[in-house]
């Protein structure tokens, strides 16, 4: 289980990245965020966000019409 | 991370922000968010029809006028608008009311909402001071957070930026 999940559910680009952003805010480092979506691009998008941010994406993967991401918050 | 050599800073990014329409004042607002979201340090430039999107109250619109790519999903398919039926009065009114309502419905922000968050990300904003004298705006008719300034300024952010955009 990761320590929080976001419900990005129905939200568009940017706002699945802006609010996970938001959303590691509150966590401490090796912090882990769920975030489910619905947003196709953000599988793309998750995975730039992390390139660049230096999350690590533990797990991309998908359930029916949702998204679902594991990021764990870099030291 | 990936960083090679001595610089620690954030990458930088700016953004001249040039037109005010509903559909334009998308791509400045999600990619500035976007790059504060990723770390980066962002300047927006508001100049010319860019700048009343830094107004209190926004009233944004947007007209098919001349705009031939603009294809509305009506019943199943997609309907462009001849500028002739584009010129009647009210279409503009009705166009962005249309805009809008498929924004909601599909989750997309208000520029508001993103204008907000782009505040609170700390983006920093700069007013064309030469657009302001133009149109007449004084900073008490803009959102709390923008500083004025001229071209030298933008310059001198640009010079210091990995990425510049003009849109």
């Amino acid at each position: 289980m990761a320590d929080q999940t976001l419900d990005a559910k129905g939200l568009n680009c940017p706002l699945p990245i802006l609010r996970a952003k938001k959303a590691l805010q509150t966590l401490g480092a090796g912090g882990t965020l769920e975030v489910l979506a619905t947003d196709p691009g953000s599988v793309k998008d998750f995975e730039a966000f992390c390139r660049t941010t230096g999350n690590e994406l533990v797990e991309s993967s998908t359930e029916g019409n949702v998204y679902r991401f594991v990021l764990r918050k870099s030291a | 991370m990936a960083d090679t050599g001595s610089e620690r800073r954030a990458k930088r990014m700016s953004i001249i922000v040039t037109k005010g329409t509903l559909d334009w004042a998308y791509p400045p607002f999600i990619l500035a968010t976007t790059a504060a979201a990723m770390g980066l340090d962002v300047t927006m430039f508001f100049t010319f029809y860019g700048l009343p999107l830094l107004l209190k109250n926004l009233d944004l619109q947007l007209s098919p006028l001349g705009n031939p790519a603009m294809k509305m999903p009506v019943a199943g398919m997609h309907m462009g608008m001849p500028n002739l039926a584009s010129m009647i009065p009210g279409v503009d009114a009705a166009a962005s009311t249309m805009m809008t309502r498929l924004m909601r419905k599909k989750g997309v922000a208000t520029i508001e909402d993103l204008r907000g968050l782009a505040v609170e990300s700390g983006i920093r904003m700069i007013a064309c001071q030469m657009t302001m004298d133009l149109f007449d705006y004084t900073l008490k008719d803009m959102i709390e957070g923008p500083e004025l300034g001229g071209a030298a300024t933008y310059i001198d952010v640009a010079t210091q930026s990995e990425i510049n955009l003009f849109i």
